[in-house]
């Protein structure tokens, strides 16, 4: 590495310790679509904190309005009441400051891996030698140095993913947003893609909001999970997550306090998926019938052990 | 590497796509040949072949043309005529096309009349561009331009209407100005349908241009010419082979005009071929 001089300390910002900033106060908001008998309230006063410098996860049954909350943090959408505030100043649109990664990938397909790398920069009018380093050292980060030249359709959905968290992360936002990121990877990637996703987050330590609707995912990456109620959302519990880092597959899931957190988290959205399930939520059945057969599993596996 | 391109050029002659190509051509003019000459080979003639001009014949006119100046002219002329056209066409159509789907208001003041204006065919605007430009020249590189111009808008705006939100959101989040996001979102994610767009135009501007042709007398003053003109005067003067060789290199004329677009449109969309 030692051709590259930039340092992944220097990707970090300088300052991300407590003083640093990124911090979201999200204070009993709420967002209903339509208007008069049609009104429909997706989420309903939601009050929480994205602490500095911490990875927080949210968790709740899909289709609860998770991706309504991330449109509201990321600027895109406007709560119909209470207020969103990062470092202080409210969020009036989307800002270079907060960055969102999205479920599916948007990369732009027209754009070689470096080329989307780089958009950030570029379109800010930065294209400089320093830039260009970081992108070239983020490329070898997430495992892509031998893509660069390659257009995302050549990639796979993992690769896909990993190019577009460089692209986020170059841009050094205070706040990254991510929207089920790794949905739809086969498991393995999804593991994979886990510990690249936390190695490249116990490096930088910045801000991050991570939605989810998997629970190993969820205590894998989480330093702080909250966990969320069915449609119109609210803020169920908040849990968190004291698993040492840096995080490796092999190390969380052996981990009592890991087990012990996931046991809790899926109560919760047990209770949760059953509400939605009495409510006609196909979601939500599917959920109910995989915790059961869970919950059958792991009380069968103590037993095993001597 | 000239040793390289060869070898390329040699696989590409010998693959199986090509040779089924030759194949398909040759049974095709052989078939062609026994139908046109069913009266001589056969005794009896078959219906609407027997009538059509034998290969081997149209092969003598048209080795015969090969060094009349005035067939090359013919081809000229309407070459330039649909280059003409089909370069108005692009310069206005997508930049048009572009400022409908980028602006609500530019697409509800103009989408109405442009609806209304693109069923009517491009021939049925002969007399009115006849009446309305100063010379036959011009009225029949319009009536050529009106057949590629309404393709292209069309697909423009289908495009760049059509391109996906998220692609706009990540932009924006990452510090993009509008201009940006035109420049390096719109632009590009519309340019496979301007592609499309223009190789579709590019086919009906021949359909055209012929047509416009032979109904405008291929410009009568002075300019003259132009294959439609080539078949409609063959027709006249009754030679037969002469009416087959102006069809067959249009065919051709048509053929290596998308062609040539084509590979341009490739490699402006590099994106697309490499999977």
């Amino acid at each position: 590495m030692s051709s590259i001089p930039i340092q992944p300390s220097d990707i970090a910002a300088s300052a991300r310790d407590s003083t640093g900033v990124g911090e979201i106060e999200v204070s009993n908001i709420s967002k209903s679509y339509g208007t008069g008998l049609f009104t429909k309230t997706v989420v309903q006063d939601c009050s929480f904190k994205i602490e500095r410098n911490k990875l927080t996860v949210m968790i709740g049954p899909s289709g609860c309005g998770k991706s309504t909350l991330i449109r509201l943090l990321a600027g895109f959408e406007k709560p119909t009441s209470g207020s969103i505030k990062i470092d202080g100043k409210p969020i009036t649109g989307p800002g270079k400051d907060r960055l969102v990664v999205f479920q599916e990938s948007a990369l732009f397909p027209w754009m070689t891996t470096f080329d989307n790398i780089m958009y950030g920069p570029r379109a800010r009018g930065e294209d400089t030698p320093q830039s260009r380093q970081q992108a070239e050292f983020l490329l070898e980060k997430v495992g892509l140095k031998a893509f660069r030249k390659k257009y995302p359709p050549q990639l796979s959905g993992g690769m896909q993913r990993r190019a577009e968290l460089a692209r986020a992360m170059i841009n050094n936002p205070d706040v990254m947003i991510l929207d089920e990121p790794f949905r739809g990877l086969d498991a393995m990637s999804k593991e994979l893609m886990w510990e690249y996703y936390a190695g490249l987050f116990e490096e930088s330590h910045r801000t991050n909001f991570f939605v989810t609707t998997d629970i190993d995912e969820a205590i894998f990456l989480a330093d702080r999970l909250i966990v969320m109620t069915n449609i119109p959302t609210r803020v169920r519990a908040i849990i968190d997550v004291n698993i040492p880092r840096p995080r490796r597959l092999a190390n969380v899931f052996d981990n009592d306090h890991a087990n012990q957190v996931k046991m809790q988290a899926l109560s919760l959205l047990h209770e949760e998926a059953m509400k939605s399930f009495s409510g006609g939520s196909r979601a939500a059945a599917d959920f109910v019938e995989a915790y059961s057969r869970r919950s059958a599993t792991d009380a069968g596996a103590p037993a095993k052990t001597p | 590497m000239p040793n390289k391109t060869l070898v390329r050029l040699r696989k590409k002659l010998l693959s199986h796509a090509s040779l089924r190509a030759i194949i398909a051509l040759t049974v095709f003019v052989l078939l062609w040949e026994i139908g046109s000459r069913s009266k001589q080979w056969l005794g009896v003639s078959l219906p609407w072949i027997g009538q059509v001009p034998a290969p081997s014949g149209v092969l003598r006119v048209w080795g015969g043309l090969l060094s009349d100046a005035g067939y090359w002219q013919s081809w000229w002329l309407s070459l330039v005529r649909v280059l003409a056209g089909f370069t108005a066409a692009m310069v206005i159509g997508i930049p048009l096309g572009l400022l409908m789907a980028v602006s609500k208001t530019f697409y509800g003041l103009s989408f109405p009349s442009f609806e209304i204006l693109r069923p009517i065919p491009p021939l049925a605007w002969v007399p009115i561009s006849i009446i309305f430009w100063p010379t036959q020249e011009l009225s029949i590189a319009f009536v050529t331009f009106l057949g590629a111009f309404f393709t292209v808008v069309i697909n423009v705006v289908g495009g760049a209407k059509s391109i996906d939100g998220r692609f706009f959101q990540a932009a924006q989040a990452m510090g993009a100005s509008q201009w940006d996001i035109f420049r390096r979102v719109v632009l590009p994610a519309t340019l496979p349908s301007i592609v499309v767009g223009s190789s579709v135009g590019m086919g009906i501007t021949w359909n055209v241009v012929v047509a416009a042709e032979m109904i405008s007398g291929g410009g009568g003053s002075g300019s003259g010419g132009g294959l439609g003109f080539f078949i409609w005067n063959s027709y006249v003067g009754g030679s037969y082979e002469q009416i087959v060789v102006g069809m067959i290199s249009i065919g051709i004329a048509g053929f290596a005009c998308s062609e040539v677009l084509r590979a341009l449109g490739g490699l402006s969309t590099p994106w697309l071929s490499k999977r």
